[in-house]
């Protein structure tokens, strides 16, 4: 299992803060966002934000990022803090 | 205080406190460098009354220690100290600070700059504003109230680029 969670606006426009997805034959981090996307149209929508941001396991990763089971995957907009 | 520092917290903090605190039987460096940032009560045009900050447990404090690393690599300085606040904070409030000590100023000036660059471009926060709008409506003098996230700036990430 990989355990997903989601941040800020995203996680509004989504209606889901976090969720849980069988590892199944996904490798990288963009086969996890490929997943999402394939939920329905606005998810589709929404993933096809070049600008999200994604960690693993607390590091900001770039989408060819390994994912393996256990794994935490994050995915949020850019950053505002400060 | 040890050499590193991070806090994450609701509360408010006291200035005061924390530069005592980086100068605590810390007679070997000379310089203090502090950067303190505030609500502003207006951002793009718009009359600002509150802002709210989420941020991600565990990255946070991971992506903040990755930082203070790279700095004290970069740079000869003895401690460093980032608070940032999160939850509802309102106009003139503290949200974050940062506290570098090191022998002579050059090192601390740069390393907090680098910090707060990096800081506003890797660190996990989000800021969600509250904003208010007279209404357009003529005579109608009532206020509209909204709540929007905030963009991020390119600004921010042009800045922290010239670091590298």
């Amino acid at each position: 299992m990989i355990n997903i969670v989601f941040f800020a606006a995203l996680r509004e426009q989504l209606d889901c803060s976090d969720m849980s997805l069988n590892i199944d034959d996904t490798k990288t981090v963009n086969d996890v966002k490929q997943r999402l996307s394939d939920n329905n149209a606005q998810w589709q929508q929404i993933f096809s934000n070049t600008s999200l941001l994604s960690a693993v396991n607390h590091d900001m990763v770039d989408g060819n990022h390994p994912v393996q089971s256990g794994d935490e995957v994050a995915f949020f907009p850019p950053v505002t803090g400060g | 205080m040890s050499n590193t520092e991070i806090s994450i917290q609701a509360d408010d903090f006291s200035l005061a406190d924390e530069v005592a605190l980086l100068e605590k039987d810390n007679v070997s460096d000379g310089a203090v460098v502090t950067f303190t940032g505030r609500v502003r009560n207006n951002n793009n045009g718009n009359s600002v009354t509150s802002l709210t900050l989420e941020h991600y447990p565990g990255m946070t404090e991971k992506s903040l220690a990755k930082i203070i690393i790279e700095a004290k690599e970069r740079w000869q300085i003895g401690r460093v100290k980032v608070i940032h606040r999160i939850g509802e904070l309102h106009i003139g409030d503290q949200i974050v600070f940062v506290g570098v000590t090191s022998k002579h100023r050059k090192d601390a000036f740069a390393a907090n700059e680098f910090i707060m660059d990096y800081l506003k471009v890797n660190a996990p926060f989000w800021k969600k504003e509250k904003i208010v709008t007279p209404s357009t409506a003529v005579g109608d003098k009532t206020q509209e109230m909204s709540e929007s996230w905030l963009d991020a700036k390119n600004s921010d990430t042009n800045k922290a680029e010239l670091w590298s």
